[in-house]
């Protein structure tokens, strides 16, 4: 059943190749659906030869389309997992890895929580359920409430090999579908804390975005400067929770995919990452 | 009365010589029509059939990984951890948390739907108006319809901040928040089957109970009501399946996080929003995907347990009434 579905697929996109040009399946983080959009719909204006279909539900669920051919790019907004490369292997295919926006990932917490820095350690302890109260960490007398994100999320992996060292975290982390729904959960429950990209925090009422201590001194870094985020710290990795955005594409694939990338690089390309509250390149 | 019948005899064989000239096309439609009912009929049997042998299957391939026991408890340094986290590095598949997250919004639920829905169902059936009982019912029929997907945004962005503030609960998206949403799609149900189930009621046990002496509420309460309480529970127990079953309202409302606990308040994980998180992610033939599909078996075992309940409720109802009709 699958098989002839991938068939009818295979059909449907031979057909539009003949007369209309390619047709492009992105596939992945559901953190770069919107900029992936915006990026579709300024190249398709220039080139509408070619036909660009973009779905989110996660960086996991990019490579597992990426790796069954129903996605020509994987949008993958975390370094791929050993388990992902080895079934790469496995089925023989050769995956090339493009960069193509950075992100700073923030931790949020509401205002009447009273904190404003954290340092790592201090994340960790919080995020795995060991700090349980604000009081333990400088601020008010409030019991702490978890906010995370399904296991599918890139931002959720990233987030656990890096701060949490993978460890797991806390059982009583509430899991919700989407980083908007974070963005309106903590804004509302005065226990809250969160995490995700630093672009849906910016500017939101009732949130406040915390300053992370660089470890060895007493300097906290802010991932937001004013209104926009923190290009210099994030690119330089001062900002230490930062990430690359990634396109992961098959070796052997179509000339339209690498076109499509070269625009995303481009200064047009990256211009619009900046407005979509990410960091470009350069 | 026999006059009558034999006039619409005469009619249809008039009928039948007109059309005599379309018989042979109206034969093979009629092959035709036949066919194609059955097999529709047949197809669906079948993909039920052939869905409950893939569940099966699937879902018990997840003993290929891991012991039955694993699915219970996880030990670690000598204590047994009862904890769904299949994605760790040490990963665990207690179900337990589940089951119980999911009883503790079903339970609620229900109790609260069953309070509300009956007393709905036996004021619209009984007491109300002949015009008020069709807008009512109309109403009812519309609040069954809800997208659950609409409940839960309005219950995320509103009811949660009301709830919160009035109850202070341990966490504002929890299980009683859940149970909640979930009244407001299960009330209308069990409203609707406690009306019918009333209605079912023979006209002449009513007239039996007026005429001994009895009011209007005397009547309900004592007579109408145990005569509909086969039918009635099965309403309920159909209410409790839905709110095993739903999927979107806890997904959204009920906060996700899977706490062992007993406390409605607090947060929990239920075996249908387990299923839908995370399905899209695993990848296929490891053991989380197959411990997916054993959630998926063990949910559609509960519904087959409920149905033949009700099934075995409902027979007892009707087939009851006809013994005393047929002595």
């Amino acid at each position: 059943m699958l098989a002839s579905l991938f068939v009818i697929a295979l059909f449907i996109t031979g057909c539009s190749d003949d007369r209309r040009g390619a047709t492009i399946y992105l596939k992945g983080s559901d953190t770069m659906v919107n900029l992936c959009q915006k990026w579709v719909e300024a190249y398709m204006k220039r080139n509408d030869s070619v036909r660009i279909i973009i779905t989110g539900g996660g960086s996991g669920n990019g490579i597992t389309a990426l790796l069954n051919g129903s996605a020509d790019i994987a949008c993958v907004s975390r370094e791929l997992f050993p388990t992902e490369i080895e079934r790469a292997e496995a089925t023989k295919t050769q995956l090339s890895t493009t960069t193509v926006a950075l992100d700073g990932i923030s931790v949020v917490v509401n205002e009447k929580a009273g904190i404003s820095e954290l340092s790592v350690d201090q994340l960790k302890g919080i995020f795995t359920g060991k700090i349980k109260n604000y009081r333990e960490v400088g601020g008010a007398d409030l019991p702490v409430s978890l906010y995370g994100r399904e296991s599918n999320s890139g931002t959720f992996a990233f987030f656990r090999e890096n701060i949490l060292g993978g460890e797991d975290f806390a059982r009583s982390t509430h899991v919700l579908q989407g980083t908007a729904a974070l963005v309106e959960a903590v804004s509302k429950d005065k226990r809250g804390i969160a995490y995700g990209s630093v672009g849906y925090f910016i500017d939101k009422p009732g949130l406040v975005i915390i300053r992370v201590k660089t470890p060895g001194n007493h300097d906290s870094v802010s991932p937001v400067d004013s209104n926009h985020p923190n290009y210099h710290d994030i690119r330089t990795g001062r900002y230490l929770i930062s990430r690359k955005l990634n396109f992961i594409i098959r070796d052997s694939s179509k000339e339209a995919i690498s076109d499509f990338i070269g625009f995303v690089l481009s200064d047009e390309g990256q211009k619009i990452a900046s407005d979509m509250k990410f960091i470009p390149l350069k | 009365m026999k006059r009558d019948n034999g006039s619409s005899f005469a009619v249809e064989s008039e009928n039948s010589v007109f059309r005599s000239k379309k018989k042979s096309f109206r034969i093979s439609s009629d092959l035709f029509f036949a066919f194609l009912v059955r097999s529709a009929g047949l197809l669906t049997f079948l993909l039920v059939f052939l869905f409950f042998v893939l569940m099966i299957y699937q879902g018990l391939r997840v003993f290929e990984f891991i012991s039955p026991s694993d699915l219970l408890f996880s030990e670690t340094g000598g204590t047994r951890v009862y904890e769904w986290y299949p994605v760790s590095q040490d990963p665990r598949f207690s179900v337990v948390p589940l089951i119980v997250g999911t009883l503790l919004t079903a339970i609620p639920a229900t109790l609260i739907s069953t309070i509300f829905g009956v007393g709905t169902g036996v004021y619209i059936s009984e007491f109300a108006s002949p015009a008020l009982r069709r807008s009512l019912k109309n109403l009812i029929d519309l609040f069954a319809s809800l997208p659950t997907v609409a409940v839960g945004f309005i219950f995320l962005t509103v009811v949660a901040t009301f709830f919160s503030d009035l109850f202070n609960p341990a966490s504002r998206l929890n299980a009683a928040l859940s149970a909640l949403g979930l009244s407001l799609i299960i009330i209308p149900q069990i409203a609707s089957l406690t009306g019918d189930a009333l209605r079912a009621v023979p006209r002449e046990t009513r007239l039996a109970a007026y005429s001994l002496g009895a009011g209007k509420w005397r009547t309900v309460k004592d007579v109408v009501l145990p005569a509909a309480g086969n039918g009635i529970s099965a309403g309920i127990i159909l209410g409790f399946g839905r709110a095993i079953g739903d999927t979107m309202i806890v997904l959204m409302i009920s906060g996700n996080a899977d706490n062992l606990v007993l406390d409605p308040f607090s947060s929990v994980r239920t075996m249908t929003a387990t299923i839908a998180a995370e399905l899209g992610e695993v990848s296929p033939g490891t053991a989380h995907f197959h411990a997916l599909f054993f959630i998926g078996l063990l949910l559609f075992l509960m519904s087959i347990i409920l149905n033949l309940i009700v099934r075995a409720l409902v027979k007892r109802f009707t087939g009851g009434k006809k013994e005393a009709r047929s002595v």
